[in-house]
């Protein structure tokens, strides 16, 4: 094997071809991206070189901070949502149903593989107002709450996101933490019953301490993903009201692709990359800790 | 594991050679080709397909070019068959600028709620002169000469088709009015105090539509061409006004006031235009602020349980003491659909030629829908509100645009995304034009 590394042919012939797929499909566009801030203008009537005015318009646009805001608000919200009812639902399957859960197992993790534009006309059909009631509008009448206009103010619009979003992908956590607990060993679990552990005392001394590098492993998964939403967005509210749920993913692709301004576009992307590694950095100094320890 | 060296090593490298050469081929695209290009390309270029994309919250243009390819344009569909896309309206113009940067737009297209991107895109050769196409296939004639101006006045060529010639104005259900006792507003008051009358009264006062926005933008737009004049969004564009200034924000207050009262109903942000067609055609609204492209849904019998006998306009009414009139009425080419010019050839000529000669015609007699098409032949009787708005027509002598008439792609999406917001009071007045006019500032 040394050998073979040892040759800078064959780690060429090797490597190439994977190398120059990921030059052509990430590192070019991403670099092209980059450039782009400097730019004006879309590819139907050209470019020209602006300097950093774009960078200078970022500081002026006041939609820029309600983007971010709403996209590290719908970070943490989901990420705390999505994976709380995965380790939930994981505990569970573990400890409630055990061997029983395969069935319920199945069930929840169905909705991960529905597309997401059918989940998000499931979810307007659930709570819509007009022009009729959906079926939650209905049972708030049944109980006398009078109908909520969801999709009609940004706070509720956001509900519906969140809930539609975690009923989504709870079940992928669910299951990724599901395979963590099975590595837990049950003589483990049975020392500590016979120490007096039951409960929450098990979970919070046995459970939790020994589940956290699969548990940071889904912090990791849902914050990466959650900062990057876009499709549940565009198909269940499409960023409204107004600009109530817009965030930066949606509006980068409005600014380029409805208002033609790429260059102003590419900046509003470096802004969530430079967000996206700013996370990135801030989670691996924390798990450069062994949490097992702490 | 053995040294890759030798024949085996040269055989490898060989390959990863040809296929990076490969692979950057097809990544290098063409660059020959020629958007601007104007002269007509021979048949073997330009479309495979007589293709469509349009919008897909009105079916009119949809339905009456299925029937011309069956019908009058069959040789012209057997020659070039046609297609049709739809995509959402708040799409729509995301779609035309991807493809126009890919010079791949489709034979027709229908053009944005912006005339600037239709603008644009005949600024960067994309789309045909139809001034010219139409002299040269002999079909000129066919085009009403008041729909060429009125296109000329908002596009600045002739570069869409006027499948549709429309007014704006409110339709209302006259059993309703009737039966609680009120006259047709000729004032902002009037329309004010018939709408408390009916909410009261338990009947919705207006359907509109939140989901796509423009409906209810064009009732400020409708208020400020009373109290400021038509030229009062021109005074915007031109620099000499704001929309920000309090006389402008009093229109959006005058709307947003309207939507506080709840007389566009529950919901209104979720409402698409087929459901506000629908509410008010059901008896579920008094009023109705819509163009005269409606006219196909009004003379469906299918559609129409309220009867077209039932339904009456009245122009959007006067603002006492406002510079503007109600004899001033919107005018434009609704769904204008513009040709592509790289897609042109003798095959889209001649579908040209057959709509142009047949589209007024058949889109009189299959919906009562008036078109800026000349009407050839005898369609027989025309339904009476197809006649009563033939009639409006005629009388009008002064014309204006709609809100977002003289915005770019930005404000206009910014105006109908704030629209159902304004009406439901998560957006104030002021934060509405303050918006719109960011946008405006920015362009």
């Amino acid at each position: 094997m040394n050998n073979v590394f040892g040759d800078r042919r064959a780690v060429a012939v090797l490597l190439g071809p994977a190398l120059l797929v990921y030059t052509l499909v990430m590192l070019v566009p991403v670099l092209w991206s980059l450039g782009l801030t400097m730019f004006d203008g879309n590819p139907l009537f050209g470019f020209d070189f602006v300097g950093p005015q774009n960078i200078r318009t970022l500081f002026e646009d006041p939609r820029i901070g309600d983007a971010l805001w709403f996209t590290v608000k719908y970070a943490v919200v989901m990420t705390i949502g999505q994976v709380l009812a995965g380790y939930l639902l994981s505990l569970l399957y573990i400890f409630a149903l055990r061997r029983a859960s395969a069935l319920i197992r199945t069930l929840v993790f169905f909705p991960v593989v529905l597309p997401t534009v059918a989940v998000a006309l499931l979810f307007q059909k659930l709570f819509e107002v007009a022009p009729q009631n959906g079926l939650v509008n209905e049972l708030l009448n049944t109980v006398g709450i009078a109908s909520i206009d969801w999709f009609g103010s940004g706070d509720t619009a956001f509900i519906v996101l969140a809930l539609m979003d975690i009923w989504r992908s709870m079940g992928f956590y669910a299951a990724l933490l599901y395979a963590g607990l099975l590595d837990i060993p049950d003589e483990i679990f049975e020392s500590a019953r016979l120490d007096g552990a039951r409960g929450w005392r098990l979970v919070r001394h046995i459970v939790l301490p020994l589940s956290m590098p699969v548990l940071l492993s889904s912090v990791i998964f849902s914050i990466n993903g959650t900062l990057k939403v876009f499709d549940s967005i565009v198909a269940l509210t499409n960023g409204g009201p107004a600009e109530a749920t817009t965030p930066l993913t949606l509006y980068m692709f409005q600014t380029s692709f409805s208002y033609g301004d790429y260059g102003y576009g590419s900046t509003i992307a470096l802004v969530l990359t430079v967000l996206c590694l700013g996370v990135t950095v801030a989670i691996f100094r924390s798990s450069r800790r062994d949490l097992t320890r702490s | 594991m053995r040294r890759i060296r030798g024949r085996t090593g040269r055989l490898l490298s060989f390959a990863v050679a040809v296929s990076t050469v490969a692979v950057l081929a097809g990544c290098g695209g063409d660059e020959t080709g020629d958007p601007g290009a104007t002269e007509v390309p021979s048949e073997a270029s330009g479309a495979e397909s007589f293709s469509l994309l349009i919008n897909d919250d009105n079916q009119v243009v949809q339905d009456e070019l299925t029937a011309l390819a069956e019908d009058e344009c069959v040789a012209a569909n057997d020659e070039l068959a046609l297609e049709i896309e739809t995509v959402p309206q708040a799409g729509l113009d995301q779609q035309l600028q991807l493809l126009g940067g890919q010079d791949a737009l489709p034979a027709q297209f229908a053009a944005s709620g912006s005339p600037a991107v239709t603008k644009d895109l005949h600024d960067a050769g994309l789309t045909l002169d139809l001034e010219a196409a139409l002299t040269d296939l002999g079909v000129i004639d066919s085009i009403e000469p008041a729909a060429v101006s009125t296109i000329e006045n908002l596009y600045g060529g002739f570069i869409v088709l006027p499948y549709q010639f429309n007014i704006e104005g409110v339709w209302y259900n006259k059993e309703i009015f009737a039966a609680n006792g009120l006259d047709v507003p000729a004032t902002w008051e009037d329309l004010v105090a018939a709408a408390e009358a009916l909410e009261s009264a338990g009947v919705q006062p207006f359907s509109s539509s939140g989901a796509e926005g423009w409906p209810i933008t064009r009732l400020i737009s409708g208020y400020l061409f009373r109290s400021l004049g038509p030229d009062a969004l021109q005074q915007v564009a031109d620099g000499e006004a704001k929309l920000t200034d309090p006389e402008y924000v009093e229109a959006a207050q005058a709307i947003a006031d309207l939507g506080a009262a709840g007389y566009f109903g529950q919901g209104v942000g979720s409402v698409d235009y087929n459901t506000a067609v629908a509410t008010f055609l059901t008896g579920g609204a008094a009023m109705f602020y819509m163009g005269s492209w409606t006219l196909g849904a009004f003379n469906d019998p299918a559609q129409n349980e309220i009867g077209a006998e039932n339904i009456g306009f009245f122009p959007f009414p006067d603002v006492t003491g406002g510079a503007g009139s109600s004899d001033q009425l919107p005018a434009n080419v609704g769904l204008p659909i513009a040709v592509s010019a790289s897609s042109y050839n003798d095959k889209v000529g001649a579908w040209l030629a057959c709509i142009a000669e047949n589209y007024g015609a058949a889109a009189l007699e299959d919906q009562g829908s008036i078109t800026g098409f000349t009407v050839n032949g005898d369609v027989g009787e025309t339904p009476v509100l197809t006649q009563l708005v033939q009639e409006t027509i005629a009388s009008t002598t002064e014309t204006t645009g709609w809100f977002e008439t003289l915005f770019g792609a930005k404000a206009t999406a910014t105006s109908q995304q704030n629209a159902a917001p304004l009406v439901s009071g998560s957006v104030t007045a002021e934060e509405f034009m303050s918006k719109v006019q960011a946008d405006l500032d920015s362009e």
